[in-house]
């Protein structure tokens, strides 16, 4: 059993704070991903958890045993490093063998466990190679072995899968999925990949300067944010985010700043009625570009919304076709089908749907 | 041209470049001579016999070669009053130099090791202190180290001997392995303390043989210096237990009747030989091992 507990974790490096109070429940067999901006402290956590670092402050138990005081090997865990950390003094076979070689693993268990994952992760064909003769993205699969022939309790993965091409990429997170449905093992997994996050975690960890911003399944983190920051981080390309004040007349409308056209975008009553402020508060408005699309593309549903506006980029992605426009002085972004591009410079009928707008208070950041 | 130069960096060239190159090579050659020439004196000194050496000049080829001087200072020329040659004193140095520079090359890289990877409050004091130890000049210990000797029984001994340039190596090899293991990647003990190793387990399987430069470059480093050392070998030993380099003082300074020249250069080169073999042997990775840290793996 490894549930993961971390109670208002402190971490300090001198006089430099880098985790400021983190709580999480990480339940038995549950797929965690942490995702966060460069420097939040990621990697930190990662190490906090393996022992690698000692905690300032706080308790982290693992199943319920507190293990503050206990040492990386005595926790059963397997780490993925961001850096590979690879010896490159050995080659392939010993670097994935060396932790059973340790633990005095019988010989035959340590081949089966070896040919198991070099053949998940295509690298029986390197086993004799050094480090220094392999591509990145093969010494990071080495790295992954190394961790996985272990099969401890918790795996703790650190980017594990940056460096690799998009193929073997989407490969590799469908055989991480399927690991975990196999084994069942707690996993922490740390990337800045947005799909990677969304398509693996049974809950995303969304971090932010020290802090847990919030934790839940990936759909919450992407329909429900609990603040701006989260809002802007997840999803790709990001919410469009435009600033504006409210306006109470006859219903509740979102007028956007800097806009000279009249453009007000009409809120829609379910989430009018949860909220209450005033005339002229100043609010962010949160579109999500597959929100924004050609006015028709869709079947007509409640709580539409039409606009026009000319459009200033065109960045076609293949499935979809981002179009680029501006409302006031914000740069906005609509995702449309691409029979529906039109040039640029061209006034485009834009269709909102408003139900799934987001409102935070812009002082605070806070979803309203 | 491009057949003949079709690997390595690309090379500016014409006339103006040839010419310098040349310069170069002609500046090169001079060096070389300037050091070579005294080991060519001393080569050929030892060749000749003393009649020759009396008559003829300092620069000339011997008239007919003969390996006396070298047997006599290997096997009989006196050394003081004992008339066995250098060769007790030959085995002397290297009962001495193995074991002190195997294990100074060991504690130092268990020192730079432990400074590095394990540290610890204080390490940085702890280092310094013994950095400091590499820079006091030797004369100054003499006195403490005589009386630290006494007190251990090792007066005169080899063994005493050993102990001295043991504690006196581990400055340096610890400054070589300390920068070496600077230069080595945390996160790799780190995943080696995941894989369930301890203190030496990742010492030697993880760490040693990727020090392999440093510690070539530590054993030429010591070997030299302690083969080499006279200063120590004449103020901690007597008689029976000198190293070489004392016998080769004693042997060059018992005059008796006509010096003899040959036989104290033959005598000179020998006391040199091992330390060129060494430098013959492990030189590439001499060189290659103090550059080692500016390319990372
Ligand atoms: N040993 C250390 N001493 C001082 N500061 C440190 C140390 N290790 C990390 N930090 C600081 O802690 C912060 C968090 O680092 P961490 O490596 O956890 O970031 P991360 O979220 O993993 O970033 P990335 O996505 O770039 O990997 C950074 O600002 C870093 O500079
Ligand atoms: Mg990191």
């Amino acid at each position: 059993m490894a549930s993961i507990s971390l109670n208002n974790v402190f971490k300090r490096f001198g006089s430099t704070e880098v985790l400021k109070g983190i709580d999480l429940e990480i339940e038995d067999g549950e797929f965690i991903v942490l995702v966060g901006p460069s420097g939040c402290g990621k990697s930190t956590l990662l190490n906090l958890i393996s022992g690698l670092e000692t905690i300032s402050e706080g308790e982290v138990l693992i199943g319920d045993k507190r293990v503050n005081n206990v040492p990386p090997k005595d926790r059963d865990i397997a780490l993925v490093f961001q850096s590979y950390a690879l010896y490159p003094t050995k080659n392939v076979r010993d670097n994935i063998t060396f932790g059973m070689q340790t633990r005095k693993v019988p010989e035959s268990e340590q081949q089966a466990a070896l040919s198991e994952v070099s053949e998940m992760l295509h690298i029986d064909h390197l086993l004799e190679r050094k480090p220094g003769q392999l591509s990145g993205g093969q010494r990071q699969r080495v790295a992954m072995g190394r961790a996985l022939v272990r099969k401890p309790e918790v795996f703790l993965f650190d980017e594990p899968l940056s460096n690799l091409d998009a193929k073997l990429r989407i490969e590799m997170r469908t055989e991480i999925k399927k690991l975990h449905q196999r084994l069942g093992k707690t996993i922490v997994y740390v990337t800045h990949d947005q799909i990677e996050a969304m398509t693996l975690a049974s809950r995303i960890a969304v971090m932010d300067n020290g802090h847990i911003r919030q934790f839940a399944d990936p759909t919450t983190v992407y329909e429900d944010p609990v603040d701006l920051f989260v809002a802007s981080f997840m999803g790709s390309p990001p919410m469009n985010m435009l600033p504006g004040k409210i306006l109470r007349d006859g219903g509740l409308f979102i007028e956007p700043a800097g806009d000279t056209s009249g453009l007000r975008f009409p809120v829609p009553g379910e989430i009018a009625s949860r909220f209450t402020a005033n005339e002229g508060h100043e609010v962010v408005l949160g579109l999500r570009p597959e929100t924004i699309f050609a006015a028709g593309a869709e079947l007509a549903g409640p709580d539409r919304f039409v606009f026009e506006r000319p459009i200033d980029v065109i960045e076609p992605t293949g499935p979809d076709t981002m179009l680029v426009f501006t409302i006031g002085e914000t740069e906005m972004i609509a995702r449309v089908r691409p029979q529906d591009e039109a040039p640029v410079g061209t006034s485009f009928r834009f269709e909102v749907e408003m139900a799934k707008a987001k409102l935070f208070d812009r002082a605070t950041g806070v979803r309203l | 041209m491009s057949a003949a130069n079709s690997s390595g960096i690309v090379r500016a060239s014409g006339a103006g470049q040839r010419f310098l190159r040349y310069l170069l090579y002609a500046l090169l050659v001079l060096f070389c001579l300037y050091y070579l020439v005294p080991l060519y004196v001393m080569l050929t000194t030892s060749l000749k016999t003393v009649g020759e050496i009396r008559t003829g000049s300092l620069m000339a080829l011997p008239d007919a070669p003969t390996l006396g001087a070298w047997s006599k200072a290997w096997d009989t020329a006196c050394v003081g009053v004992r008339c066995d040659g250098l060769k007790p004193y030959f085995w002397n140095s290297v009962v001495m130099v193995v074991p002190a520079v195997l294990l100074s090359t060991l504690l130092g890289a268990l020192n730079g090791y432990a400074l590095t990877k394990w540290r610890f409050r204080g390490a940085n004091i702890i280092f310094a202190l013994m950095l400091f130890g590499a820079f006091i000049p030797f004369q100054v210990v003499l006195l403490p180290m005589a009386r630290t000797l006494g007190l251990l029984g090792l007066a005169g001994s080899v063994f005493g001997l050993i102990l001295v340039h043991t504690v006196y190596g581990l400055a340096f090899s610890t400054l070589f392995f300390r920068n070496f293991f600077v230069g080595v990647s945390d996160s790799i003990v780190n995943a080696a303390k995941i894989d369930g190793a301890g203190f030496f387990r990742i010492f030697f399987a993880i760490m040693m043989p990727m020090a392999l430069p440093a510690i070539v470059v530590t054993i030429i480093w010591q070997f030299t210096q302690i083969w080499n050392d006279f200063l120590f070998g004449v103020a901690f030993t007597i008689g029976d237990s000198n190293p070489l380099t004392v016998a080769l003082n004693n042997l060059v300074n018992t005059s008796t009747g006509v010096k003899e020249y040959n036989v104290d250069m033959a005598a000179a080169i020998i006391a040199a030989l091992p330390t060129l073999l060494v430098y013959i042997i492990a030189g590439k990775y001499f060189v290659r091992g103090l550059a080692a840290g500016a390319v990372k793996e």
